[in-house]
């Protein structure tokens, strides 16, 4: 992005209008489903089977006409797999014909040929793959067996179909941030573009952080490749934490829950952030009066977070101009007060008092639409019904077809 | 098909006619505007909202320079605005139109 300034100072600098909340959010994260044929072990949504409860699709619809109206120009929509909805194509084109673009992300798993020719012609959607490790065994240990191969023929499919510029985008973990430069190889051979970004502890990431989040050392040899790499590679201004060595990354550099950014999950509940899935951030939901319109605009929580800043704890650091005391998700799921220092503060004052939170009970992300069968990460075959269950508890096969299909 | 670098990237002539490029979009805020190109991805902050007027109104003016004066800005600030065009027009947010 790019600050177009006309040299008259303004009275407040950008950073701090955007403290301060916007009409609309710049960046709008909406998970369109919670069901999803992979079970990755750091899944930030804890996603696997779908809500009963999931926006319909005139419920979506009504939703893409309230972001024309506040001019939300694109929003990035996730899960889950988002593919997985039946409906999934006709809301990108109800979106796209309303002036919405669409960026969404994928594990790769349906884009066939004819899905990847139809991306290509279309100038208002952008396609993000995920994949968390550049070989094989990184990559299948964190998303599930086969996991790359879907995803690395997606990408094949994408570049044969010659769209230029989807994004190849990379959770990064203790295990693959050795392996940025073949992320980086690998993006260039299918004409992507890299997006890495931070792992939270949020979701089922909790169960995992501990082994999975970059040690110390593995943060600055993180923060030297991407200052080395610019806006080449995209972050979702998700590593400001690491603005505490000095220079800062390209981006706003700011915590942007609730003031340019938030997360719409597959009920319509509205979150401060796409990590901070729980009742602490929930700020409201679509279908009340109102909308999302009002949920951005009025809502006490937001309205809470767009308080300026006093740091706190870090208020006396000689960093925390930079680093603005990291990001809020990564301290609530791991126990720390959220006006302290971020877990993964690159000063180190997050260590110790990680140390002293111990095994305290911590905040367990609200929604789990895990699958139960938790402890193997091989990819299932999901199937929707036609319809979403009429209830959580209805899992008998013919529940969904009404009354007027019981068997005899 | 979205391109990954900026089209129509050119050098900024204030004398000359200009227009805000079709694929963009503009959303005044606070402090100014948003503008967003739907063609390059590229998002965009106007910082004030003079710079909105003077962007919002090239279309409608003879030249980039005119559509500065017509919003208000003083002689000693047009170098700065006109930098500030430069920069829109060099990321494809603004471009040349067609004398009428």
């Amino acid at each position: 992005m790019t600050l177009v300034a006309a040299e008259r100072p303004t009275p407040l600098r950008l950073v701090d209008q955007f403290q301060l909340g916007l009409d609309a959010p710049i960046c709008l994260t909406w998970e369109l489903t919670y069901a999803c044929n992979l079970a990755c072990v750091h899944c930030l949504s804890s996603s696997g089977r779908r809500d009963p409860n999931e926006l319909s699709t005139a419920e979506c619809k009504r939703l893409i006409d309230e972001f024309e109206r506040m001019q939300i120009f694109y929003v990035n929509i996730g899960g889950g797999e988002p593919t997985i909805r039946n409906d999934f194509w006709e809301l990108v084109d109800y979106a796209t014909a309303h002036h919405v673009g669409i960026k969404f992300s994928t594990n790769g798993s349906r884009i066939t040929p004819e899905v990847a020719e139809r991306l290509a012609s279309s100038d208002y959607v952008d396609v993000q793959i995920s994949l968390d490790g550049a070989s094989p065994e990184v990559n299948d240990a964190v998303r599930g067996v086969g996991s790359f191969d879907t995803a690395v023929r997606a990408m094949e499919r994408m570049a044969a179909a010659g769209f230029v510029g989807f994004k190849l985008s990379v959770v990064v973990t203790r295990q693959n941030v050795s392996q940025l430069d073949a992320f980086q190889a690998l993006a260039d051979r299918y004409r992507a573009q890299l997006r890495l970004t931070r792992l939270r502890p949020s979701g089922r990431g909790a169960d995992v952080w501990d082994e999975l989040h970059p040690t110390a050392e593995q943060q600055r040899t993180l923060y030297e490749w991407l200052l080395g790499h610019g806006e080449q590679v995209l972050t979702g201004d998700s590593f400001f934490h690491l603005a505490g060595y000095g220079e800062s990354l390209p981006g706003l550099n700011l915590c942007g829950a609730g003031r340019v950014v938030c997360l719409v999950d597959p009920v319509g509940d509205v979150y401060a952030c796409p990590f901070a899935i729980h009742d602490e951030f929930l700020a409201g939901n679509v279908r009340s009066p109102g909308g999302f319109d009002r949920v951005w605009k009025s809502s006490v929580l937001f309205g809470e977070l767009r308080r300026p800043d006093t740091g706190g704890a870090c208020a006396s650091c000689g960093s925390y101009d930079a680093c603005r005391g990291g990001c809020m998700a990564a301290k609530f799921f791991t126990g720390l007060p959220l006006d302290g220092p971020d877990p993964e503060c690159v000063l180190g004052h997050g260590e110790g008092r990680l140390a002293a939170v111990g095994d305290t009970l911590l905040p367990q992300p609200s929604p789990d639409h895990s699958r139960r069968a938790r402890g193997s990460v091989a990819p299932v075959a999901v199937v929707l019904l036609p319809r979403r269950p009429d209830r959580a508890c209805d899992e008998h096969p013919l529940a969904d077809f009404g009354a007027g299909h019981r068997p005899h | 098909m979205p391109p990954t670098v900026p089209v129509g990237t050119t050098a900024f002539d204030p004398s000359l006619p200009w227009a805000l490029h079709p694929q963009v979009s503009l959303r005044p805020e606070s402090f100014g505007a948003l503008a967003y190109h739907f063609g390059t991805r590229r998002l965009s902050f106007l910082k004030s909202p003079t710079l909105l007027a003077v962007v919002s109104s090239l279309a409608t003016q003879p030249t980039g320079r005119d559509a500065c004066t017509a919003a208000g800005v003083a002689a000693d600030e047009l170098p700065s605005y006109e930098r500030a065009l430069a920069t829109l027009a060099e990321s494809g947010m603004i471009c040349e139109r067609s004398a009428s």
